[in-house]
């Protein structure tokens, strides 16, 4: 029980893939303008982690070692079609403006990660929890940036405005650069900062010492 | 087990064909079974879009005053295949499958644009769009025309309406742009875009002459009505809309279309 519980809730602080792994930032810069696309993003990242990672673990004892990782990616690969597709029907409007990255998690270093880690060694069952898992823990950190990025950055939570901008008659004045992508780098970089404060064993051991300046001259 | 070697060569070609033919199976089978779902929501937006520019739909909902949804609506409006250069109705074209933007990519149903003709960096013009009419009691009031050009990072996609005297914008709007959000993204602005209602299209010499400025000519005067706020930070995006708006409402779009509405009339 203790081993399930720990594949299911490490990923989501301890061992987050994108604050300690720094894996799958692509897509957090890209789809944290907004809180809806945020949350069917991370649904979508968390139905093809999940399968993913419980398909490549059924298989994992009949895949040959040589052909293993284009095996793991046309299944990836499959299953972000099949949400592409179903998102095409079902919420079209959320689709559209996610545009290219629900096709873009194929890409996503996490699932294909996960897929190659845990579940080519693991069973389904514990293969899903993983994968679940560190699907959440992404989430967790996109919801985060999100919630910063929406409202600073178009005064609107989920479409709804809850700060009047001054281009709609009132006070607020829109923070342009939470709109552009770098911004959810520094959310992200103060994330990381926090939870590092909170867990200090995340915190790597320098590889190397800067050497102090001999000669002044250096300096200039 | 003991004899089963996963390395063997027939095992790697039959688990490639398998989970090909797995895969394959459930990609196809999801995409055929969801398709007819799909091509409903991409008709709805479409009706959505050209309802919205024309003003008939509010910006967030999806039925108008009276509580008549979309396709209410949109059974109003008359769907018609127009000839680009004479201005004349093609009948042999079905507007429910004529894809104008597909047209201009097909060199037979297109012909390509030289430098000076293309203000609005489309590339290749269709030889035959299509125009949404909306009549009431027998008399024009408003034509929706599909328009397109290039912003700064990509084509903007949009609708132009029309007011009964052709003069008269009555509404614009663009259904899919890659403009940066917040500067040039702002065209999607709904304050932005009310703007537009009641600007003027043609000028005294007949061309259309849509001017988006930074500064605004003196209220009441002449020059005032042909001109829409420029949008702040997004200079080429606010240059493609103007060059777009009077591309396809001038000689080379919809021009001699209008023209011969108006004369007839």
């Amino acid at each position: 029980m203790s081993t399930q519980k720990a594949v299911l809730v490490d990923p989501i602080f301890n061992n987050n893939p994108i604050a300690l792994q720094v894996l799958g930032i692509c897509s957090a810069l890209a789809v944290t303008i907004s809180m809806s696309q945020t949350l069917v993003m991370c649904a979508a990242v968390i139905f093809v982690t999940t399968m993913s990672n419980v398909a490549v673990s059924l298989v994992r004892n009949r895949v040959p070692t040589s052909i293993r990782i284009i095996v793991q990616m046309t299944i990836i690969a499959s299953l972000v079609i099949v949400v592409d597709q179903v998102l095409q029907a079902v919420a079209y409007d959320i689709s559209k403006s996610l545009s290219v990255f629900v096709g873009l998690i194929i890409t996503n270093c996490i699932v294909m990660g996960r897929a190659e880690a845990f579940a080519m060694q693991n069973g389904p069952y514990l293969s899903a929890l993983d994968g679940f898992g560190n699907a959440l823990g992404y989430s967790v950190i996109l919801i985060g940036v999100a919630l910063i990025r929406e409202p600073l950055g178009s005064g609107t939570f989920m479409g709804y405005e809850i700060l009047p901008t001054v281009s709609n008659g009132g006070w607020y004045y829109t923070n342009g650069m939470l709109l552009l992508s770098p911004s959810a780098f520094f959310i992200i970089g103060l994330f990381i900062w926090a939870i590092r404060a909170w867990k200090p064993e995340q915190v790597e051991e320098a590889e190397y010492e800067i050497a102090p300046n001999e000669q002044y001259q250096e300096a200039i | 087990m003991s004899s089963f070697d996963k390395d063997s060569l027939s095992n790697t070609f039959i688990v490639a064909i398998s989970i090909c033919l797995v895969c394959s199976i459930v990609v196809s089978g999801i995409a055929v079974a969801l398709k007819p779902t799909q091509q409903e929501n991409k008709l709805l937006d479409q009706k959505q879009n050209i309802l919205r520019a024309a003003g008939l739909l509010g910006q967030d909902s999806n039925v108008d005053e009276q509580g008549r949804d979309v396709d209410e609506l949109f059974a109003e409006f008359d769907v018609r295949v127009v000839d680009l250069d004479s201005g004349e109705y093609r009948d042999d074209l079905d507007p429910a499958t004529f894809d104008p933007i597909r047209a201009a990519k097909d060199p037979d149903m297109s012909q390509a644009l030289s430098d000076s003709e293309d203000p609005a960096t489309i590339r290749r013009r269709e030889n035959a769009s299509i125009v949404y009419l909306k009549r009431s009691e027998g008399e024009i009031d408003k034509v929706v025309i599909p328009v397109r050009g290039y912003g700064l990072w990509g084509t903007l996609f949009g609708y132009l309406a029309l007011d009964s005297d052709l003069q008269t914008i009555s509404g614009l709007g663009f259904y899919s742009h890659k403009e940066t959000p917040g500067l040039g993204g702002e065209v999607d602005n709904s304050s932005w875009k009310a703007t537009w209602p009641g600007t003027q299209l043609y000028n005294d010499q007949g061309e259309p002459d849509v001017r988006l400025v930074k500064r605004r000519s003196p209220e009441g005067s002449k020059a005032a009505q042909y001109e829409i706020d420029a949008l702040s930070g997004a200079t080429f995006t606010t240059r493609g809309v103007e060059n777009l708006v009077n591309f396809w409402t001038g000689e080379m779009g919809f021009g001699p279309y209008l023209k011969r509405l108006k004369a007839s009339a």
